[in-house]
This record gives C-alpha cells, sequence and structure tokens, in this order.
C-alpha cells in the first residue's frame, strides 16, 4: 500500500485523564489486542509517582483506567515497560529503583524491586525472549538484569562507557544486542560476542560518525530489526541501518550505518521516536506536535529517504514525551503522553 | 555554606522602586517581560543575603517573550564566571517561573553569552527538563532552591 497516496489523518479517540503530573511514557501491552479477542491495554507513568493502566471495553470501545499502581515508587515514574508474555510490567524511577508488577488481570502487585543505581533510573527495556532487562540511570551505567525462577533478578553485568546520564535503553527486536542512548550525545551498542553475557561496548554511534549533536532522547526499531531511529534535542530524527542477515548468522557484528537525517519538522526538543510495525515513524517533541514518516521508495544514490506523512500540530497543550503504536496489525493506534498530564489514544485514518 | 564563598565581594545595586512599563505592547493576556522581571528579580541569591537583581543577575534585559509562540527567554548573568550556583540560579528561576506561569509558556533559560566557564554545559542542563525535574525532586536541593525563592516570606 502507499500511504502517500491517501488522505490521511490523525484522529484523537480519546483523552485519558487521571494523572495529576506530566506522563512521561506510554506502553501498549503486547498480547491484548482486539484480534484475539483480549481488549487492549495500555500503562502510562508520570510524575505523580504513580502508573496508571488504561482498558479500552470490547463492547463501548471507550478507554478507563483499570487500576493505579502506587505507593511503591516514592518519585517521578519515568518509564515502563511490558514483559514480551505481556504478564509483568517493569517501571523505572527516579527513587532509583525499578519495580516488577505481575498483571493478575484486574490487580497489579508488585513482586519485585531492583535496587543498584545510584540514582535516578530513567529508562528499562525486557530482551526479546523475557529472560533479561537492562536499566540506565544518571549515574552513568546501564545494567542488565537476569531473571531467575521465584520473582528473583540478578545483576548480570554493569556497562560503563558514558560519560553522561543514560537516557534509554532498548534491545533489539528479535536478538540480544542492547543499545543505549545518552545526554553526552551518543548512542552504544552493547553484544556478547560469545553469547557468554560479556557485554561489550562494540559501537559507539556518535556526532563523528554522522550521528547527534545533542542529548540522544529515545531509540526505536522497525519490525525486521535491521533499521533503528534515533531522535535528539538537536531537532534530528536519524535512521540508521544495519546488515541484520550478517548478524543473525553469527558470523560477526555488524555495524550499524546512519543512512539518513529528518531535520526540519520539528523546532523543540524531539523526546519520543517510534517504528510501527507497519513502517510509519512517529515522532513527538517539545513543540507540543506528532509528525508521522514514511520510506519514500525513491531511494537516492545517497540511501533511503523518507517523508513527511502527516503533522499533527498542537496534538498536546504541552510538550509530547512519548509514542508508541499499538503492537496490532493494522488497527493502527497511536498512544501519546504529555507534559499537560494528558494521555492520548489516536487513530490513523483515511479522510472521509 | 559552610565551604568559603564562590564570590566573596559581589558588587551590590541599589534595588529599584518598581519599574515603570514603558508602552504597552503587549497583548492583555499575554506575558509581559517587566510583569516576568518582577517575578523573579527578587529570587534571593543562593549565597549571598542580595536578590538576584541586587546582583545585577538578572535584569530588565533578561526576559525575552515571543508572545506568538508562547516562548520565554531568561538570560542571567552569573556574578563571576566561575560561578558553581549557576546551575541553582537556573534551578531557581525555572521553579519561580512554574509558579507564576500558565502550563502553555515554554521557558528557555541561558547565561547571558560570555558570562560563564561553562556556559554550554550550564545551558545544556538547566534545559534538560529530565534533570531539571529530578534536581527539583531532591530534597536538599529543593530546600535550597525553596529559601531562595520564598525569601522575602521568610
Amino acid at each position: 500500500m502507499d500511504l502517500m497516496e491517501k488522505n490521511l489523518e490523525l484522529v484523537e479517540i480519546q483523552k485519558l485523564e487521571g494523572h495529576t503530573d506530566r506522563v512521561w511514557s506510554v506502553a501498549w501491552n503486547p498480547v491484548s489486542s482486539h484480534a484475539d479477542g483480549v481488549s487492549p491495554i495500555l500503562a502510562s507513568c508520570s510524575g505523580d509517582n504513580t502508573v496508571r493502566i488504561w482498558e479500552q471495553s470490547s463492547l463501548s470501545r471507550s478507554w478507563t483506567c483499570k487500576t493505579v499502581l502506587e505507593e511503591t515508587h516514592t518519585r517521578t515514574v519515568r518509564s515502563c515497560a511490558w514483559s514480551p508474555s505481556g504478564q509483568l510490567l517493569a517501571t523505572a524511577s527516579f527513587d532509583g529503583t525499578t519495580g516488577i508488577w505481575k498483571n493478575y488481570g484486574s490487580e497489579f502487585e508488585c513482586i519485585s524491586t531492583l535496587e543498584g543505581h545510584e540514582n535516578e533510573v530513567k529508562s528499562v527495556s525486557w530482551n526479546a525472549s523475557g529472560s533479561c532487562l537492562a536499566t540506565c540511570s544518571r549515574d552513568k551505567s546501564v545494567w542488565i538484569w537476569e531473571v531467575l525462577e521465584g520473582n528473583e533478578y540478578d545483576c548480570a553485568a554493569v556497562l560503563t562507557g558514558h560519560t553522561q546520564d543514560v537516557k534509554m535503553v532498548q534491545w533489539h527486536p528479535t536478538m540480544d544486542v542492547l543499545f543505549s542512548c545518552s545526554y553526552d550525545n551518543t548512542i552504544k551498542v552493547w553484544w556478547s560476542e560469545d553469547d557468554d553475557g560479556e557485554y561489550q561496548c562494540v559501537q559507539t554511534l556518535g556526532e563523528s560518525n554522522n550521528g547527534h549533536s545533542s542529548t540522544v532522547w529515545s531509540i526505536s526499531f522497525n519490525a525486521a530489526g535491521d533499521k533503528m531511529v534515533t531522535c535528539s534535542d538537536d531537532l534530528t530524527l536519524k535512521i540508521w541501518g544495519t546488515d541484520i542477515a550478517k548478524m543473525q548468522s553469527g558470523e560477526e557484528y555488524a555495524p550499524w550505518i546512519h543512512l539518513c537525517t529528518l531535520s526540519g519538522y520539528h523546532d523543540r526538543t524531539i523526546y519520543s521516536a517510534h517504528w510501527s510495525r507497519d513502517d510509519i515513524i512517529a515522532s513527538g517533541a517539545g513543540d507540543n506536535a506528532i509528525r508521522l514518516f514514511v520510506d519514500s521508495k525513491h531511494d537516492s544514490v545517497d540511501g533511503p529517504s523518507y517523508n513527511l506523512l502527516l503533522k499533527k500540530n498542537k496534538a498536546h497543550e504541552n510538550d509530547v514525551n512519548s509514542v508508541q503504536w499499538s503492537p496490532g496489525e493494522g488497527n493502527r493506534l497511536l498512544a501519546s503522553a504529555s507534559d499537560d498530564g494528558m494521555v492520548k489514544i489516536w487513530q490513523l485514518a483515511t479522510k472521509p | 555554606m559552610t565551604l568559603g564563598l564562590i564570590n566573596a565581594n559581589p558588587v551590590v545595586q541599589a534595588k529599584k522602586e518598581g519599574l515603570v512599563r514603558r508602552e504597552d505592547q503587549y497583548r492583555d493576556d499575554g506575558v509581559d517581560p517587566l510583569e516576568m522581571t518582577k517575578y523573579v528579580r527578587d529570587i534571593r541569591d543562593p549565597e549571598h543575603p542580595y536578590t538576584l537583581e541586587q546582583l545585577r543577575v538578572v535584569s530588565e534585559e533578561s526576559v525575552t517573550v515571543d508572545d506568538k509562540l508562547d516562548r520565554i527567554l531568561i538570560t542571567f548573568t552569573p556574578t563571576i564566571q566561575h560561578c558553581s550556583m549557576a546551575n541553582i540560579i537556573g534551578l531557581c528561576l525555572r521553579a519561580k517561573l512554574k509558579e507564576c506561569l500558565q502550563l502553555h509558556y515554554k521557558v528557555d533559560i541561558r547565561v547571558s553569552p560570555g558570562s560563564h566557564a561553562d556556559e554550554v554545559s550550564v545551558n545544556k542542563q538547566l534545559n534538560d527538563k529530565e534533570r531539571v525535574v529530578a534536581a527539583l525532586e531532591n530534597p536538599n536541593l529543593r530546600q535550597l532552591v525553596d529559601e531562595c525563592i520564598y525569601s522575602d516570606e521568610i
């Protein structure tokens, strides 16, 4: 389908009110979607120290707050991430801890608290199999935690190398390769060559290799895992690519190479970028706007290029901190979180 | 402060009686730079019993307002090039403005060009909202900031 030929719009389905401070991040439960008869579920976390779990009714299609996870974190909850099974939710907090919550359907219980970072934990990510998670902090380190029996979590590695606080960690969607981005303007790639858990920094993407010139806030991968998008305080989005087949064959590390830079689309810090399963990149920024981009399919000699598909100015009344596509194929819901305290659910639809 | 003062002998300027509005060039529901200056000039310096206005850290020229885009730029001048208090002063400005501004205003805070040895890093830190939030959630820093911004009420 050629998206560029369609007349698309981003329609606001519902505004989810409840948080009493800025909302930092949203995460879709990966196994919930109408397709399998389970209602879509979204988690949001906030400067009000809580996490809210939202569910869409399969009858009325309206969203309601199912439960509030509170009284565990004593400071801002900066980010949250569902395990691949959708059974666990990890929450990273400025209180220096990461909470692990078990999803009992109607209730959530905090079954473990990961302690070790010296100060604010900013991001948490599960690997594809759910056997590991990674956290990062203002203390400049990235930690890898192994999931053990009986709700136990063991610190398997402490990765140092960033020279400033680490903003986000993200595992590759299919392989055990970890990515981190930082206030030091770089993206680091961590990999264990012998699969022995000895993770090393195998690549640093910085300004000298066409990287960002200011804080890198977020990373997201396409479904195939051979491309990623990063966004930054330098007001650009960058697309990177690698030879994923080479990596998957176990031959050797295949480096990531800068493919193109999208600039001039946001005029304040870009806090979030997310690549959908059907190859639409969404970005959210400090200019209150959301932008969508697609591959133009007209690769020039300089490599691929991406075109603006749609712009939504005033998507929120304040900074957009997080944009996330729903995991389901086809129905294309987008969730956004903002400094205005709201979470919004959007649908990408063809104009009538 | 148990350590020695960073700048033991700052230049102190007399307090102004009241700023006079020159002309009504700003829309009624917008923000007036003069109003903004009034909000921030009485913030007390983190290490001196003087206000930011008395130390010439902020002045009438410190505030620039873009009413069309709802953006405000505040520049301040630390009393000395190596002022380690610059970050605290910036936090005080952020905290004070958060209290008196409507949510939709975007505020950028910078040290005036050439006024600080670590200008780039101070500016970067003061405009990273995540770090600002984290700093203001820190009880010790919060107390210091509160002492500076509520000094006239204590």
